[in-house]
């Protein structure tokens, strides 16, 4: 599978270091308690700045689903059609993702899905999600 | 909050538009042009112009038309930012900061690909989102895949078709079959639809707009100043603008509802308008979803309902909701941000000036455009002497 590897970027090191050990980080705000998404240098929900980074269960339900016929940027046709599905994760948050492992056209709006590993060329993964409702782990 | 209400009236249009899709000016000597014929149109002359409204650097178009305006909004929201451009400048000559302000638009994609001159003109959105680390590996493809994942839900959760999604379509390439700008005029079916390629599901090629040339301006002027110039005045009766997220669908709050929701009473309830008496809707329709949240939103039909609202072909003509006489994006035209043309039509049909597809003596119509990514929503409601 062909894609634009997100740059390493160090503001984000504590989530894509993680990724390293197939653990799905999201970013914490300290004064509400809470998780947010995406990573951002303050909290969208009270713009303090008392941040961290707490794991993620690694679970979720799709949210809404649409399967790309014709790839997006940075994939290839011969790859074929993919899955790309709006998460939403019991931390309260929702994740724009593919969900692999299963024919994209079986991806349905309130299917329990696992996190998965896409490894990138560095070691570090991007985080995807596979049908299935019990944690996994890589390797 | 009423001192909106038909203080200021859209008193000239000019529009370019052709069936083949392309252009043959572009970039400033289009947008001159445009500025120019909408103001020979109200009975105006550029010395008049004291405001400007334009989604690239206003002072600099100002600087190009030589002129030395005291009112500048670059609002660059997307597709709606003229529906934002109309709602600001009303507010700002009801409050007399300006008298005549001139908004336009142009973009010319189709003729640019193939000259490939790497020239689009100005970019109109601002920063690249954050979405660069955390969304374009997904391959996400922009900007369908967004309204097709809103499509998703909105069939998840109200149990819409792709029938009936095609009907919307359907119904207004048939108005587009009466317009002889348009670039799509051959009648189509529900089966051409949902039988065309699909691109990101559910959406099919048919469900997605054109990518034309296309360029348009607007003039808009005080009530009292609009009594004397040649044209009969469209009144602003209402305008309101709402925005619930930016590039970013994980951010929209609910998938199945835009921040047309918010925009669309707060524009009804200053016009005093309801949409049973709205004669004719232009709903911004880059996709048949945008059109059918757009309905729902505005209060045409309840939330969940807009699927089975449009599959009885009441959109089309002769129907009792008439949307998109031109032909809409869908069939007319669509050059990236449709937004100028939505005001266009809507100003001509009130004025009785739409040839074939002329609506019988419409009196109130709305002008609902959608930026972005349904992220900026901004709602136009207009009218004639008779709705003042």
């Amino acid at each position: 599978m062909k894609l634009m590897e997100p740059r390493d970027d160090e503001r984000h090191e504590p989530f894509w270091t993680a990724t390293r050990e197939g653990i799905l980080m999201l970013p914490w705000c300290n004064e509400c308690d809470a998780a947010f998404w995406y990573p951002r240098p303050v909290c969208p929900r009270c713009l303090g700045d008392d941040l961290g980074w707490r794991a993620a269960e690694g679970t979720g339900v799709v949210y809404a689903v649409s399967v790309q016929h014709r790839p997006g940027t940075g994939r290839d046709v011969d790859d074929g059609p993919y899955a790309v599905a709006v998460v939403s994760l019991p931390e309260g948050v929702r994740m724009l993702t593919n969900v692999i492992g299963c024919d994209p056209g079986d991806v349905v709006v309130d299917m329990a899905v696992t996190v998965a590993w896409h490894e990138l060329s560095d070691g570090r993964q991007l985080p995807m999600f596979e049908p299935g409702s019990q944690p996994t782990t890589r390797e | 909050m009423t001192g909106l209400r038909a203080a200021t009236a859209i008193v000239g249009i000019a529009e370019a538009v052709s069936p083949t899709g392309e252009l043959d000016q572009r970039g400033l000597a289009l947008e001159a042009r445009m500025i120019r014929e909408a103001l020979a149109d109200a009975g105006l002359g550029i010395g008049d112009v004291d405001g400007l409204c334009y989604g690239g650097n206003p002072s600099g178009m100002a600087e190009f038309l030589g002129i030395h305006p005291r009112f500048l909004d670059g609002t660059a929201v997307g597709g709606s930012s003229y529906e934002l451009h109309v709602e600001h400048a009303a507010a700002a000559i009801a409050a007399g900061l300006c008298e005549v302000v001139v908004g336009v638009y142009a973009a010319t994609p189709r003729s640019d690909r193939k000259r490939s001159s790497g020239n689009n003109g100005p970019r109109r959105f601002g920063p690249p989102p954050p979405g660069m680390e955390w969304e374009m590996p997904y391959g996400l493809r922009g900007p369908i895949g967004s309204y097709a994942l809103s499509a998703s839900r909105h069939m998840a959760e109200y149990g819409t078709t792709s029938e009936q999604l095609a009907q919307i379509a359907v119904d207004t390439r048939r108005w587009a079959a009466l317009n002889p700008s348009a670039r799509h005029r051959d009648l189509i079916t529900i089966d051409d639809v949902v039988g065309s390629p699909m691109q990101a599901s559910p959406l099919h090629l048919l469900d997605c707009c054109l990518v034309t040339d296309g360029a348009g301006a607007f003039v808009l002027t005080s009530a009292e100043r609009a009594a004397d110039l040649a044209r009969p005045p469209v009144y602003v009766l209402g305008a309101a603008s709402a925005s619930d997220h930016g590039s970013s669908m994980t951010q929209m709050p609910d998938l199945t509802t835009t921040a047309g929701a918010v925009s669309g009473p707060a524009a009804f309830s200053t016009a005093g308008v309801t949409p049973p008496e709205v004669d004719l809707l232009m709903g911004y329709d880059s996709f048949t979803i945008t059109a059918l949240l757009h309905l729902e939103d505005l209060g045409f039909c309840a939330k969940g309902e807009g699927g089975e609202f449009a599959a009885d072909g009441k959109l089309g003509p002769g129907g009792s909701l008439p949307m998109n006489t031109n032909g809409g994006g869908l069939s007319c035209t669509h050059p990236g941000q449709y937004g100028m043309f939505l005001i266009v039509e809507a100003v001509r049909q009130l004025r009785g000036e739409a040839g074939d597809r002329q609506l019988d003596g419409p009196e109130v119509a709305v002008a609902h455009g959608s930026g972005g990514v349904l992220s900026t929503m901004g709602t136009v409601v207009l009218g004639t002497e008779a709705t003042r």
